[in-house]
């Protein structure tokens, strides 16, 4: 294959079955909105801490119930716990939703291309995050936070539907005092009391305070906002060459083995789930991929 | 390509040494798997021996058509190919991943049943034609050369025999040549058999592919094949290339497709495609899969279960909040640029063979080399 960019940071396959799940067991469990959820979990096997890369993924199962790819919202530095937030919208992830503490999950990963942390020093960043688009983000944001002297600016763009479903409301004030971290967040529709920003988070680009020319951009959310996002930060002059999204597609296995995550040429699950923008400008363009 | 040696020697055997090549694979434990004749068509299945391959029987295929009718001869291998494909031995259309129990720290997973290891008899396939073989090898690329191998298959593939047949009688559907994996046998097999009949004789060419093969033609009775023998067996394939009336024009068949997903042919065969997934399914490199966790009703017990599965359901592509294709124009151009294009790019291979199976499958005869062609000759119409 041809393309313009190397993959984001490969990271090396784990051993074992690549079909069984591990089990984990859940330590705590938080309530982000009313329909989003946090879970702590913690390897039930101790000698096997799990170790991941911002942007990867597990595959969740919930025993007996199904498994559903989900990214890791959790410190890549703290391998002792490993965080999941995910909405419940379906089967599975509402099942996972009323799971509580000592409950056991099944996990099989960490699987996927990662950020481009690494590319990103030296550099801006930007990241726009679309509703349950932030926590795949989050990884990112605990990476930069504990090497902040090597990032110039960084500023999050985050939009979510209404006030209430703003997730880490209080965790990106942390971020915004303590990290130097610009976050500005604007919902599709306001509420009462209300104060901020109303309009899709495009509309958040024109007030990201960096350096253009020297700025490496994430995106996450759904593909529409993705494709706007991209398209907003090239008229800012970002050089689409430092443009990264992650993808979403049914999958199944992860490994590249069910079919079910293409995405043209690509494999959401091995050859993504982050991808640099130039390598799949053309096909963010067409319906039904 | 993997090239068969040119010095590997071509013997003789006659037809009743077919009956004793099944016999010697049985005795080195093999499970013998061939043609036989079943519900009306040709299927691979168990062969107990030599009769129940499908002797003087063939078919006719045409797009949406496929019909037995005798041959007025005993040939053996008179046939060309019928909905089966070995994929269902090397990746079965129902499987077990793996079963857990829940215990007092949760569940485990019980490893002994854990994706089972080749616990029952290795495979011999009997029959296997030049595309076929070609197309094990492409899902050879799939599930047992990248970064993840799936352990099922590699554990059955690992110690299949295979028998080839050269191509005699190509169907009306058949384009292997435009493909480049046929009519002649090309490849990695353990065994090669050319069938040479007509109204003065009917014998069979045989030559080995590897040591393992060497080793099972020794225990039948052979003998090098005469110049004029050796030159029939190439008639033979030769025959077969000429009689192949279909082709499907490859030259930059990725680029083609890729130009062109927003073609309006799409949307016309996406109107005659009924999206039942009968292409997929007898398609023998389509790998996609789904599976299902289930548990037994005490809720203690939990079983995951791999199953085919085909880019033309609407569920295939299913992600919170709805489906990615909706259309089946949206699917057609899926699987049709999956199979010919992106492939290409996953696997360094075609995904096609040209078997025709999709074409004579199919209930409305949709044709993937008429589809290539339309958009071919409006490259760029979008």
């Amino acid at each position: 294959m041809t393309f313009e960019h190397e993959v984001a940071t490969k990271v090396a396959v784990p051993d074992g079955l690549p079909m069984a799940p591990r089990p984990f067991v859940i330590r705590r469990t938080r309530r982000e909105t009313y329909d989003t959820f946090t879970l702590e979990l913690e390897s039930t096997i101790k000698t096997k801490p799990f170790s991941f890369a911002p942007g990867q993924f597990n595959m969740v199962y919930v025993f007996g119930v199904g498994e559903v790819p989900i990214s890791i919202s959790g410190d890549p530095d703290n391998m002792d716990k490993l965080l999941h937030t995910a909405r419940a919208v379906g089967t599975v992830t509402k099942r996972m939703s009323a799971l509580g503490k000592g409950d056991v999950l099944g996990i099989r990963g960490p699987f996927g291309a990662a950020w481009p942390l690494a590319e990103a020093k030296g550099k801006d960043v930007v990241i726009v995050a679309g509703g349950i688009g932030l926590p795949p983000l989050r990884p990112s944001i605990y990476s930069i936070m504990r090497n902040r002297g090597e990032y110039g600016r960084v500023c999050l763009l985050y939009g979510a539907r209404t006030p209430s479903d703003i997730l880490f409301p209080r965790e990106m004030e942390t971020w915004r005092k303590k990290h130097g971290i610009d976050v500005f967040i604007t919902v599709d529709r306001s509420m009462k009391g209300w104060k901020g920003n109303v309009g899709v988070v495009t509309t958040l680009i024109p007030k990201a305070t960096i350096d253009p020319l020297n700025t490496l951009a994430m995106i996450v959310g759904p593909e529409v906002m993705m494709r706007f996002s991209a398209l907003e930060l090239l008229k800012r002059g970002i050089d689409p060459a430092t443009i990264y999204v992650s993808m979403e597609r049914n999958m199944k296995c992860g490994i590249g083995l069910c079919g079910h995550c293409q995405f043209g040429p690509h494999f959401i699950c091995k050859d993504g789930p982050v991808f640099p923008y130039n390598r799949i400008k053309e096909l963010l363009m067409k319906r039904e991929i | 390509m993997f090239q068969v040696a040119v010095t590997a020697m071509v013997y003789r055997i006659e037809t009743a040494a077919v009956q004793s090549l099944i016999e010697v694979l049985h005795q080195q434990n093999y499970s013998v798997l061939g043609p036989t004749l079943r519900d009306g068509s040709i299927v691979y299945d168990e062969l107990h021996d030599a009769s129940d391959l499908p002797m003087g029987w063939t078919e006719e295929q045409r797009p949406g058509y496929y019909r037995i009718r005798k041959r007025n001869d005993e040939a053996l291998f008179g046939f060309t190919l019928g909905p089966h494909s070995w994929k269902k031995f090397l990746f079965p259309s129902i499987s077990k991943l793996f079963s857990a129990s829940r215990n007092a720290k949760g569940f485990n997973v019980l490893k002994d049943k854990a994706e089972p290891k080749g616990g029952t008899k290795p495979l011999a396939f009997f029959g296997v034609r030049p595309c076929e073989l070609h197309a094990i090898e492409i899902q050879d690329k799939v599930f047992a050369s990248g970064d993840y191998k799936d352990p099922q298959y590699n554990n059955v593939r690992a110690q299949v025999f295979i028998v080839a047949v050269n191509c005699s009688h190509p169907a009306e559907t058949c384009f292997c040549s435009s493909m480049g994996t046929g009519p002649g046998v090309e490849g990695q097999y353990d065994l090669a058999l050319t069938e040479i009949i007509d109204e003065k004789q009917h014998f069979f060419l045989i030559e080995a592919g590897s040591p393992k093969g060497e080793q099972v033609l020794e225990n039948i009775q052979h003998h090098p094949a005469e110049g004029n023998e050796v030159s029939k067996g190439e008639d033979v394939v030769r025959t077969a290339a000429s009689n192949m009336k279909r082709t499907l024009d490859t030259r930059g068949i990725k680029e083609l497709l890729y130009e062109n997903a927003e073609h309006p042919e799409w949307e016309k065969v996406g109107a005659r495609c009924l999206s039942c997934a009968n292409c997929t399914l007898v398609c023998p490199t389509c790998f996609c899969n789904t599976v299902e966790d289930s548990t037994d009703l005490g809720g203690t017990e939990a079983t995951r279960t791999r199953k085919w599965d085909s880019c033309f359901t609407l569920d295939f592509s299913y992600i919170h909040g709805g489906n990615i294709r909706t259309s089946t124009k949206a699917r057609y151009r899926q699987w049709m640029t999956h199979k010919l294009a992106s492939w290409i790019d996953q696997f360094g291979t075609s995904g096609c063979v040209g078997c025709g199976r999709c074409i004579t499958w199919c209930p409305v005869g949709i044709d993937i080399t008429d589809e290539t062609r339309v958009i071919r000759d409006n490259n760029g119409s979008a």
